[in-house]
């Protein structure tokens, strides 16, 4: 039996039975209205076409992406619109090279006006070893958790970093680890959006110029006795450090030392002369 | 207007769209870490789905049913829903501006939202009428957004909570939907 008798046997006997005009029939109507939809979409976005300023997507295709709110902006869509209407500066975005602000200010026009770029420092030394006890905490491990005990965290300083790492998992740029009970943060990969700011619940974290090499690693405004009681690297507060600086950058209040950046000339003096080393120059 | 309240009532409630009939799964697991996130989804479902269950009904009665192409429902209902949020997308962007943000990334996730498309096919197998399908379309979304909605709630309370970590992330909710599900058989009775 050939295979086309075979055919026409299934065929007349009903067990391949083919619809072919019912076949054409749903291939042109569904082909048609997929045909109608498709123009009329096309009509639709050309009628509704809404009109984005180029430099907007320029701009927003050279930041980098990261919508990390750094800049104040909700996010780089919303940064890319503000410089593209004028109401940011070209190196608003705190997380992009000084390359990328050339080629943004570029698209817009105008010259990039150079900023050093800043990185996060943690304000405190009182490392494991510097610092005592004064309960264990067994809670959830979370800074901001802790910060409701009271006593401010289990060490003896209740303005130091409590080492939980709030700030840790508040980086999406894996700049900022606990080390040996307090945080760091790694130079080269901060980016400075701040978001390790505002996790803070002891307010431990700011800005410094990225070039800044004296840094005062405390934030105790406690009164110096009490200082010693409770960390071995605590700022006492004793004017050393404001009366050797030769560019009055260096000022104590509340019992605390610190430094005005622009003023300061890295000399390294109040680092020498600091007796608690909490002045450090890096 | 009775028929049509109580049409509207069983599908919002006693035929939950989520949690009686298991449709729409994916966006009430994955948008309903947050209230107002949440809030946004509902609110674009019920958007869409009222306006795709018209659409819908229309196409059906006046080119599937006259040509005779009834079993092509579900290939033809897909591409309908899938032009019309393009054009509602494209619609609102021009219009309302406000809106567009406000829904954002939810409105595009819609067009592969089982809910709408169940909806669709539901109201050609029950032989609703364009007005019965409209009402029917917008009580299956008022049922999705009440579902959506207290189960971002219940999320909210979670996340302050000390899950046993075997629990923790997917699991935990699995189980609030499945509690929320026998809690929403309460309402089998009601009509």
């Amino acid at each position: 039996m050939t295979n086309l008798a075979l055919f026409d046997l299934l065929s007349n006997t009903g067990v391949l039975a083919i619809n072919v005009q019912g076949l054409i029939t749903a291939s042109a109507i569904v082909g048609g209205i997929g045909l109608i939809i498709g123009i009329l979409l096309g009509i639709a976005a050309k009628v509704f076409e809404v009109e984005v300023d180029e430099r907007e997507l320029i701009v927003r295709d050279l930041l980098p992406g990261n919508n990390c709110g750094g800049c104040g902006y909700a996010g780089c869509d919303a940064l890319a619109k503000a410089i593209a209407s004028g109401q940011a500066p070209v190196s608003g975005c705190p997380v992009a090279s000084a390359e990328i602000h050339a080629k943004i200010g570029g698209v817009m026009g105008t010259e990039a006006t150079a900023s050093e770029r800043k990185v996060a420092f943690v304000k405190c030394n009182g490392t494991c070893d510097k610092t005592n006890v004064k309960y264990h905490y067994t809670g959830i491990a979370d800074c901001k958790k802790l910060a409701m005990v009271p006593g401010n965290g289990e060490k003896t300083c209740s303005y130091g970093c409590m080492g939980y790492g709030s700030c840790v998992r508040a980086c999406a740029f894996d700049a900022i680890h606990v080390v040996n009970g307090i945080a760091v943060v790694d130079k080269e990969k901060c980016v400075a959006c701040g978001k390790c700011i505002t996790e803070c619940p002891n307010n431990l974290i700011e800005f410094i110029p990225v070039s800044s090499t004296c840094k005062v690693q405390c934030n105790s405004k406690d009164k110096g006795k009490d200082v010693n009681a409770a960390c071995s690297v605590g700022c006492i507060g004793c004017m050393m450090c404001v009366k050797v600086c030769e560019s009055d950058a260096v000022t104590v209040t509340n019992n605390l030392a610190h430094i005005d950046y622009s003023k300061c000339t890295h000399c390294g003096k109040c680092a020498e002369k600091c007796p608690k080393k909490i002045i450090t120059i890096a | 207007m009775k028929e049509l309240l109580l049409v509207l009532i069983a599908a919002a409630l006693v035929n939950n769209v989520v949690l009686s009939r298991f449709l729409g799964l994916c966006p009430f697991l994955g948008v309903s870490k947050k209230i107002s996130t949440a809030a946004g989804m509902g609110g674009a479902v019920i958007f869409v789905i009222t306006i795709a269950s018209a659409l819908c009904s229309v196409i059906y009665d006046m080119v599937l049913v006259p040509l005779d192409l009834k079993y092509m429902n579900t290939i033809v209902f897909i591409i309908l829903i899938a032009a019309l949020v393009q054009f509602i997308e494209m619609f609102l962007k021009k219009f309302s501006p406000g809106l567009y943000n406000a829904l954002g990334v939810y409105l595009p996730l819609i067009t592969t939202n089982c809910a709408v498309l169940g909806v669709a096919i539901d109201n050609v197998q029950k032989g609703n009428d364009l007005v019965t399908s409209i009402v029917y379309g917008a009580g299956t979304a008022i049922g999705f957004l009440i579902a959506i909605v207290i189960m971002a709630g219940v999320r909210e309370r979670i996340e302050n909570n000390n899950v046993t970590k075997s629990f923790q992330g997917s699991p935990i909710v699995l189980i609030t939907a499945g509690l929320m599900s026998i809690a929403f058989m309460g309402f089998a009775g009601l009509l």
